[in-house]
Parts: structure tokens; C-alpha cells; sequence
């Protein structure tokens, strides 16, 4: 027998759930509103040499690094975990391409490949100690968030490696029809990892083990295998990020590449809609997210402000999220709209 | 064994919304006795501890300890007062010492310093007293459950408590540990202290208590002295079934069922979860798991499902040797698992119903070939209709459907994948009346189907209505097989309280 009130409340969910995408939409609308009206030529492209120019192509191409580690940390995120070692594993990932071509002179396409199997290994490491020995996923993650950095330094030498080479150029200055290369690349991340994960099952095992991970060992997931995916589909989005910004400076820095980038990804995905604790994930908003932070970079840079402020609106927006996150504040504010109503 | 009253509850009252959990029930402990409570799930035991310890308040009824009239409103009033608890899980802290432990929050000061001279002498008498003898110097942690317990004992009577209560105390204690623990308890018996034990094992109850009170479906059943109510007449207590009541023969014979033994386990085991147990399940046949709470019928489905791996004996399928190393193995040789604890074993709360229904089958095919999304709203489809789950489609998430509801979703996972042997763990529990009469019906129209069963409940009627076999358990080992006509409550009863066992 169902209820009046059960009914309710599967029709209000339903309401609820469909437009989830909404509110990561509705920001991003307001902040480009805001630089329409107060940013000038804002939403300005012009086409030189062949090539696209303006704010807009900016924030998307600058957004690459970030979009492409929210990506990641979505499905890792979904499992009920975190992945801190982001950043790091950008910074590995690129002092590798960096040594193996502008050092021992490989290929692009050999070095580059080889720099995106260390980010795979990366991943299995992270998968292996979260999965299989129960480790907590901040510290687990954490092992190779400090020790990435000192990897790298060991294989450079200490030294900041230049890297020379056209085809490496290609990934950050090559464009398609005006667009950047790197846009592209983007993309092509973005529909591997979500056919990967929504026209086959991979998607729903990480839901359901990130919801109940007992139910679903219980109902026959190889919850483990589920958890280490996560983490190495992590891993190569983190490689494919390093391999972006060691071709935008021509060069590897293990110091500061990729630096609180997990912070920013962790946002992006938080904003995008996935919860922290795991569970439904949306791939997409995870994208919209990305851009917010982007767009509020380009836009406090645009406007003369003091970087050190980007800081604070992030921490405005992390409190605004998190407070609408907040079961309380949630019903609190469902009694709000009802009482407006009546 | 004492006369004189120590704590009298009289009509005691207290309603949760929509369950009367105590209706006017009476209580009374002696000084100097140890008193057993005992009651199925649900029958009032734990709520009528939260209101003697002070961890609810009473809706109605009077508490007198030593003749007066308490309130308790916090345990910690009630402690001041003189009521101790110690729990099965201990709340003290296993990274200090023993000596820490047992003066923490109450450590004696000169000019707010503490005197840990003091507290480690005075520690050393309070263990010495009751003749633990254990070095209060190390970590509480270091040492068994066992002693850590003792050692909360100790604190409370150290407390100056005058009742304590004991909530499960044996639950994760050896026999020889058990043994230690009620030599304490006699001690300290014998020192005029009243004694309120909490247990599921019948023995213990026999070996330690000198009076019970049996509570059910929140009422008093009665109190008793130990030595004069015989264990049959206990277990018809506590199950809310008289005997005279069951002395008429079953209205319809059991269709004698043949089918080859399709699993054989043999001396499965687990240290400390279950002693060695031998079970047969054939195909067409439902075999009922019947005993008290804690005797083990879950145990015994974790190990045939892989949950849990026997440390000794084997499970044969077909005449096969098996290895359940976990669950996806135990799928894979045609076992389905309903446990026992929906919101934590079974449902993922957030996914809807059809992606509730499917996990199972799609785990078995694993993740790179998804059923298609018509293929899933086609089963879906097909088991909302057939279980009659009430909902408007399969796109709700589980989380708002109600508790009969989503077991019907479970059983639908289960049964899509198709399997042949079905382990149900209370699948009623906590589902209303008809929803219970349809999972039943279901139960015996799936065994007809030639399906393999093994039906647990701690509702005798249930299992003896639906099971063609019944093994009973008992203090976590298997005290004896009923068959055919045999299949009774009565004999069920029987077969529980009986001394030794099989």
C-alpha cells in the first residue's frame, strides 16, 4: 500500500532529481551575465591568422588542466573517496614527458605516451592501497600527493627541463578550425570517460558502491575492481592535465605545477552537483563546475583585482555550496518556499 | 537471595510515535539477586533500560530505588543515584590505563591537581577486591573484552552503584571468560548488590539468574524464579505461544518432496560466529532456520553466501566441492542472499527501483555489457507488477519507498538473477501485515517452482507455516532437525528449550 505522503514524496524527488544540472548552470549564467555588463568586449572573438581570440577562447583553453582533473576526481569522487594526489601526478606525469623528450630526445607520441602510462601506474598505486588495503582515501591519496613532487624533482635533477618540440607545442598552441587543440582534447576526454562510464554499466556499479558499498558487495560488485577504475581513470585525466601545462611553459616544473589543483577539481566536482559522500555523480556539471572556477579566475584577473582575492571568492562559493548541501538548510528552506506559497 | 525490593518500576509507559514501547509494565529487583530480562526483538527490553538508566524519560508509571521515587533524566543522574550499565560495547577508553579508566572524570584532586598516586592505590584496591589481578598501569586496550569489562564493573561498583545492569555482556566472551564473569557476579551478589542481566542465551540465564522477567510486544509477560519456570515454558513466554494452545495436530500433511540434496554443507564453521553445522537444501524444498536471537541463523547464511568463510568443513553443490570464497562466487554457483538488515545490507538508497532491480544480474554479467535501458524497464516493468510493489514507475529511488516495499524490491533483485538456492534472512521483519502474507505466499509458490529455500525468522508461526524442514539452533550450534509432521511450533519450542541438545 502506498501512502498519500510516500506518493508525495516520490513525486517531489522526482521533481527535484530531474534539473539537478540547473544550479552549477544558473551560476555560471550569472557570473557571464555579470562580465557582460561590467567586463567590456567580455564576450568578444575575433579571428587573426586563423585563429580564434577573446575572453571566451581563453577561459576554455586555460580551463583544460582543471576540467580535465574534475573529470577524474568525479568518479573517484562517486566511489566515496578523493583523490589528493592530482596535482602531483600533473607534475610527475609532465617531468617525465619533459625528460624523455627535451632531455633524451623521444618522440612526442613515445614521450607523451609513456608519461600517461606513469599516470596510469599512479592510479593503480592510489586504487591498490584505497581498494584492496582499506586504506582511508585522504591518506591514502596523501602518500602520493607529497611524494610525487620529490619523484619528479629526482628525475629532473632539480632542474626545470625545457622541452622544445613542435609536436609537444601542438597539444597547447596547435588550433582546429581556430579552435585550440587542447579544446579538443577536452572534449575527447569528456566523451571517452562518459560513454565509458553510462553506456555500460561502470557507471551505475560506481553509484551504487559509493551509496552502499556493503549492499553492493552484497548484491555481487567487484567493489574493489569498481574503486581502482575510479582511480586510474583519475590518474591518466591528471597525465593528460600535466602533459597540458608542461606544453604551455615549454618546460616541467615539479615545484608548481598542477600546485592545489586537487583543491579546485574537488570544487569543480562538488559544485557540479556530486556529493562528497558519495553516489549519483554527474559528469557534466563536474565540466560546468570547471568552468565556473575558470571563469572567476579569468574574470578577477581581467578586472585588475589582486589574485590573492580569487582565494576568498572561492571560499564564498565552497560556504554557498556547502551550505545548500546541508540537509538542514535544505528543509529549512523547503518550509520556507511553502509557507511563501500557502 | 534477598527479599527486600531495590528498584521497583511500577506501570512504566512509554510510547514512541505510532508504538506503545512499554505499556504499565512492572519490574522488581531484590537486593542481592541477579535478575534476567529477557524478550524477543522488540518486546521492550532495551527501552525499559534507556528508562531505569535515565536515557529516556518515562512517559508514565514510578521508579522507586531503595524506597524512593527517581527521575532519572541523564545516566548520569541515575549513576549518582546509584544505577550503573555496563554495555556490550564498553564505553570506556582503551588508549588510557586501567587506572585512568576506572577514576576517569572523578580522579581525586589535592588544589585541582590529580593525585595519581591516589588513583593508581586506590585503583589496585577496587580490582583487588573483586580479584582481578591485572597491572592497572597498562592501557585498557591491551588487555581481552573480557577483562575490560571486569574492569567496568569494577568502576561501577567502585561508583557506589546499588543496581547494575548488564546489557549482553556474553555476547563476544568465550566460555572460560563467561565462566570469570559469573563468578563476578555471584561476588558481587553476595555483597547485596542487585544485578539486571541482559542476555539471548538460555543457559546463562539457568546458570547465573535467580529471577526472570520476560517481557513481549512491550507488556509483561510475568516474573518468574529461575528454578521453578522450566526452560519450555520460558521459550512459550518469550514467543508468546502456550503450549496448550499448539496441542492440535498440523490441518494438512506436507507433500513428501524428492529432489537430490542440491547443496551439502558439512561441519561449516567459524571461531567465535558458529560451531560446525551440517545442512541439506534440495530443490523444491523450503528449509527453515529457526532459534532465538543470537543462536546463529544469520551466522549460518553468511557462511553459505560467502560473506563469511567457514574455517572449517565444505559446502558441496551438486556433489561439487565449493570454495564460497565471497559473495560474487556464492552468485555465480546460483545463490541469492536477502539479508537481514535492509538499510545497511540491501538497498542503495539513492538509485531507483529499476536500477535496484538489475544491480544483481548486471554485477553477474559484469560491467562491460550493460543490459539495455529497455531490457531494464522491461523487468522492472515485469516485477513491480508481479510483487506488486507500490510505486507510480521504476524511477523513484528506493529511499521513498516504504520498508515492504523495498524488500520487495530486494527479492525482485534476487529473482532476476534467476538463481538456485534463495537464502531469506527476516524477510518480514519490519513490514506490515500483508505485505508479510504476499512474500510468504511468494516464498512457497518460487519452492514450487523448484526453487531451493532456506527461510530464516525469528517468528516461529512464519517459519513452521512456510518451511518443509526445520533446523534448529541453539547457543550458536544446531540442536536438532524437524520434518514433515514434525514441523510444529510446538516441537520447534521443544527442541529450543531442550537441556544438552542433539
Amino acid at each position: 500500500m502506498t501512502t498519500m505522503a510516500e506518493e508525495r514524496a516520490a513525486r517531489y524527488s522526482k521533481r527535484r532529481g530531474v534539473p539537478r544540472l540547473v544550479w552549477p548552470l544558473a551560476a555560471l549564467g550569472v557570473i557571464l551575465l555579470f562580465n557582460f555588463f561590467f567586463t567590456p568586449e567580455f564576450f568578444r572573438v575575433t579571428m587573426r591568422d586563423g585563429r580564434l581570440f577573446g575572453n571566451v577562447i581563453d577561459i576554455l583553453r586555460n580551463g583544460v588542466p582543471v576540467t580535465l582533473v574534475s573529470i577524474g576526481m568525479t568518479l573517484v569522487i562517486a566511489t566515496g573517496g578523493v583523490d589528493l594526489s592530482v596535482g602531483a601526478v600533473m607534475a610527475l606525469a609532465g617531468t617525465l614527458a619533459a625528460v624523455l623528450i627535451g632531455l633524451h630526445h623521444w618522440g612526442a607520441a613515445a614521450g607523451i605516451s609513456a608519461a600517461l602510462g606513469l599516470a596510469l601506474v599512479c592510479g593503480v598505486w592510489n586504487g591498490f592501497l584505497v581498494a584492496y588495503l582499506g586504506i582511508q582515501p585522504i591518506v591514502a591519496t596523501l602518500v602520493l600527493m607529497v611524494s610525487g613532487r620529490g619523484i619528479a624533482q629526482l628525475l629532473s635533477g632539480g632542474q626545470i627541463v625545457d622541452v622544445i618540440n613542435p609536436g609537444f607545442d601542438y597539444l597547447t598552441k596547435g588550433a582546429i578550425l581556430g579552435m585550440p587543440f587542447a579544446v579538443y582534447l577536452m572534449a575527447a576526454c569528456f566523451i571517452v570517460v562518459a560513454v565509458m562510464t553510462r553506456k555500460t554499466a561502470l557507471g551505475l556499479f560506481i553509484e551504487s558502491v559509493g551509496n552502499n558499498p556493503l549492499a553492493s558487495r552484497y548484491a555481487g560488485i567487484n567493489e574493489r575492481g569498481v574503486k581502482m577504475v575510479a582511480y586510474i581513470v583519475a590518474g591518466v585525466c591528471s597525465g593528460l592535465a600535466g602533459m597540458h601545462v608542461a606544453s604551455e611553459i615549454q618546460a616541467a616544473d615539479a615545484n608548481n605545477a598542477g600546485l592545489y589543483l586537487e583543491l579546485d577539481a574537488i570544487l569543480a566536482v562538488l559544485i557540479g552537483g556530486t556529493s562528497l559522500s558519495g553516489g549519483r555523480f554527474s559528469l557534466i556539471g563536474s565540466v560546468v563546475g570547471a568552468m565556473i572556477i575558470q571563469t572567476t579566475r579569468t574574470m578577477i584577473l581581467n578586472k585588475g583585482i589582486a589574485v590573492e582575492s580569487t582565494m576568498i571568492v572561492k571560499a564564498v562559493i565552497i560556504l554557498v555550496i556547502a551550505i545548500f548541501q546541508a540537509e538542514k538548510f535544505r528543509t529549512l528552506l523547503g518550509r520556507m518556499l511553502k509557507r511563501g506559497r500557502a | 537471595m534477598g527479599e527486600k525490593p531495590l528498584l521497583e518500576m511500577r506501570g512504566i509507559r512509554k510510547v514512541y510515535p505510532g508504538v506503545r514501547a512499554l505499556d504499565g509494565v512492572d519490574f522488581l529487583v531484590r537486593v542481592g539477586e541477579v535478575h534476567a530480562l529477557l524478550g524477543e526483538n522488540g518486546a521492550g527490553k532495551s527501552t525499559l533500560i534507556k528508562v531505569m538508566t535515565g536515557a529516556t524519560r518515562r512517559d508514565g508509571g514510578e521508579i522507586l530505588l531503595a524506597g524512593k521515587e527517581i527521575w532519572p533524566g541523564s545516566t548520569k543522574e541515575a549513576q549518582e543515584a546509584g544505577i550503573s550499565t555496563v554495555y556490550q560495547e564498553i564505553n570506556l577508553v582503551p588508549t588510557l590505563s586501567v587506572a585512568e579508566n576506572l577514576f576517569l572524570g572523578r580522579e581525586p584532586r589535592r588544589l585541582g591537581m590529580i593525585r595519581w598516586g591516589q588513583v593508581k592505590k586506590r585503583a589496585r584496591a577496587a580490582l583487588e577486591r573483586l580479584n582481578i589481578k591485572i597491572d592497572v598501569n597498562r592501557d585498557l586496550g591491551e588487555y581481552s573484552i573480557a577483562i575490560q569489562q571486569m574492569v567496568a564493573i569494577a568502576r561501577a561498583v567502585d561508583i557506589k552503584a546499588k543496581l547494575l545492569i548488564l546489557d549482553e555482556p556474553t555476547s563476544s566472551l568465550d566460555a572460560g571468560e563467561v565462566e570469570q564473569l559469573f563468578g563476578l557476579m555471584r561476588k558481587l551478589k553476595g555483597e547485596g548488590l542487585g544485578i539486571v542481566f541482559v542476555t539471548h542465551f538460555l543457559d546463562q540465564v539457568y546458570a547465573v539468574s535467580d529471577r526472570i522477567t520476560v517481557l513481549r510486544n512491550g507488556k509483561l509477560v510475568g516474573e518468574y524464579e529461575t528454578a521453578k519456570l522450566g526452560r519450555m515454558d520460558l521459550v512459550g513466554k518469550m514467543m508468546g505461544r502456550e503450549l496448550a494452545e499448539l496441542e492440535y495436530g498440523k490441518s494438512e500433511a506436507r507433500v513428501e518432496k524428492k529432489g537430490q540434496a542440491l547443496v551439502v554443507a558439512r561441519g561449516i564453521a567459524k571461531r567465535g560466529s558458529i560451531e560446525p553445522i551440517a545442512l541439506e537444501l534440495s530443490a523444491g524444498e523450503v528449509v527453515g532456520l529457526a532459534g532465538l536471537l543470537g543462536s546463529g541463523r544469520t551466522e549460518v547464511a553468511k557462511l553459505l553466501f560467502g560473506i563469511d568463510r567457514a574455517d572449517r568443513g565444505e559446502v558441496r553443490v551438486e556433489g561439487k566441492a565449493v570454495k564460497l570464497r565471497g559473495p560474487r562466487e556464492a552468485i555465480r554457483l546460483g545463490f541469492a542472499f536477502v539479508p537481514e538488515d535492509r538499510k545497511t545490507q540491501s538497498i542503495i538508497p539513492e538509485l531507483t527501483i529499476r536500477e535496484n532491480i538489475i544491480l544483481a544480474m548486471q554485477a553477474s554479467r559484469g560491467w562491460v555489457r550493460a543490459y539495455s535501458r529497455a531490457t531494464q524497464e522491461k523487468l522492472a516493468e515485469k516485477y513491480i507488477a508481479a510483487l506488486q510493489i507500490a510505486t507510480p514507475d521504476g524511477e523513484q529511488a528506493v529511499k521513498n519507498l516504504s520498508g515492504g516495499n523495498q524488500q520487495k524490491v530486494i527479492l525482485a533483485r534476487w529473482l532476476a538473477s534467476q538463481p538456485r538456492v534463495l537464502i531469506l534472512d527476516e524477510p518480514t521483519r519490519g513490514i506490515d501485515v500483508g505485505a508479510k502474507a504476499e512474500i510468504q505466499k511468494l516464498v512457497l509458490s518460487l519452492c514450487s517452482e523448484g526453487m531451493a529455500i532456506l527461510f530464516i525468522s525469528s517468528e516461529l508461526e512464519e517459519v513452521v507455516r512456510v518451511s518443509d524442514r526445520v533446523a534448529v539452533l541453539r547457543d550458536r550450534r544446531k540442536v536438532g532437525e524437524l520434518s514433515g509432521a514434525d514441523v510444529t511450533e510446538q516441537a520447534v519450542m521443544r527442541t529450543i528449550a531442550s537441556e544438552g541438545g542433539a
